[in-house]
């Protein structure tokens, strides 16, 4: 294959990698590695270190439109990538000691408890909280956000400890494998800290760069972001969940979301086979 | 720079607030990813010119050049017009972007004499060097 089909391919796979993962709500990474090592036979530790690149971009791309719905908390988002951080840069040297093949095998599990739990957070919203812990205002964790008539929603969080460590584990999983977790940092926030689902996924969307660009500096110092990979899943990837924004998530697609779910958990199986098969 | 989003949207400095903050934090994500954007399309095209008749493998991991890993190797490719170092410089533009975000954080939690966060959004921004320095 030449350098340009090759180039032209990977870039429209990237782009549909990008939809894929602004529709089901799990990001580009999820969709991207399984692509680039599946499908275009690339290393996987190369497909991590481009993934976090996109991630990065997708995450910040995505900012404006979320800053403008009002739900995000800044605090919330700070306090809690002080564990995503440290995560991230221990994912990051995990990485380096963890053999391939068992890093697809994980990719793989983690890919599919992703699919689950997106899948799951969506059909049954979190009860409300009624009273938070002592610690949510001394933190300044409590906050409120926009209702339909203006008026602001005041809410609370509990398990603070909790929510930090699963955290931690969020940070890990980016850095080791090169994907945005936010499906894990939604879980955190919204299930356990019962901070409103809302504020939850746009608070996530924030704390995915900042996690991904902590582990992503040391990807590039191990040479483990190649250019000429970098250019076109980048590029692709951002066009792609841009589009899937805009477009996509507004119309019903209850029904696309159903079948790109069960293709979320058919790469997940296969990450798993193939990983499997070449390591033994 | 003032990031002045639109005319109706509060400003540092009218009535700042964490609403303002994240205003004015959101423009700046926007406007980081889209400079990585234009330089990496820059870079992009240079690198598809000069590399058209390679035939791409990744199959296996074999590191990038030494020049391409650091931030210094980088500037002095890009300045010898390499496209593979103007494409690293894209990624650098790209993580500093969440990076400044940070930055930023830390100024507005200042300017609100808010102790707990500054020492918060300090440890964030150390985590994020450490990862950078690392990198050097």
């Amino acid at each position: 294959m030449s350098l340009l089909t090759f180039t032209a391919l990977l870039f429209l796979g990237s782009l549909l990698a990008g939809l894929l993962g602004a529709l089901t709500g799990l990001g580009g990474g999820v969709v991207l590695v399984p692509l680039l090592t599946l499908g275009f036979h690339v290393d996987i530790r190369y497909a991590i270190g481009v993934s976090l690149v996109s991630v990065i971009a997708t995450s910040s791309g995505a900012a404006a439109a979320y800053v403008r719905e009002g739900y995000s908390s800044v605090r919330i988002g700070m306090f809690l990538e002080v564990a995503t951080t440290v995560g991230a840069i221990l994912g990051a040297f995990l990485a380096t000691v963890v053999h391939t093949q068992a890093l697809a095998i994980i990719f793989g599990v983690v890919l599919i408890y992703s699919a689950y739990l997106s899948w799951q957070q969506a059909r049954n919203p979190a009860p409300e909280l009624k009273k938070g812990s002592p610690w949510s205002g001394k933190l300044r964790l409590s906050g409120d956000y926009p209702g339909p008539d203006g008026s602001r929603f005041k809410y609370e969080v509990e398990n603070i400890p909790g929510g930090f460590g699963l955290m931690f584990v969020a940070g890990t999983l980016s850095g080791l494998l090169g994907i945005g977790s936010g499906a894990v940092k939604v879980l955190a926030m919204d299930r356990i800290m019962k901070v409103p689902f809302k504020v939850s996924t746009t608070t996530s969307n924030f704390m995915i760069g900042v996690t991904a660009a902590a582990s992503a500096g040391i990807y590039l110092h191990r040479g483990l972001i190649a250019p000429g990979l970098a250019f076109p899943v980048m590029l692709g990837v951002l066009s792609g969940s841009l589009l899937g924004a805009r477009y996509l998530v507004r119309a019903h697609v209850s029904v696309l979301r159903a079948v790109f779910t069960i293709v979320i958990l058919a790469l997940g199986v296969e990450m798993i086979v193939n990983g499997v098969t070449k390591w033994f | 720079m003032v990031l002045r989003a639109k005319p109706d949207e509060p400003v540092a400095g009218d009535h700042f607030d964490d609403r303002s903050m994240e205003t004015i934090m959101g423009r700046l994500l926007q406007v980081g990813v889209l400079l990585a954007s234009l330089v990496m399309l820059v870079g992009g095209v240079l690198y598809a010119k000069a590399h058209h008749r390679g035939i791409p493998d990744y199959r296996e991991f074999k590191s990038e050049p030494q020049d391409l890993r650091h931030i210094g190797g980088v500037i002095r490719g890009v300045a010898a017009g390499d496209p593979g170092a103007i494409i690293q410089l894209a990624v650098l533009l790209l993580i500093a972007t969440p990076v400044a975000r940070v930055v930023f954080a830390l100024i507005a939690f200042g300017i609100e004499r808010d102790k707990l966060y500054i020492g918060v959004s300090a440890v964030v921004l150390a985590m994020l060097l450490f990862g950078l320095i690392q990198s050097q």
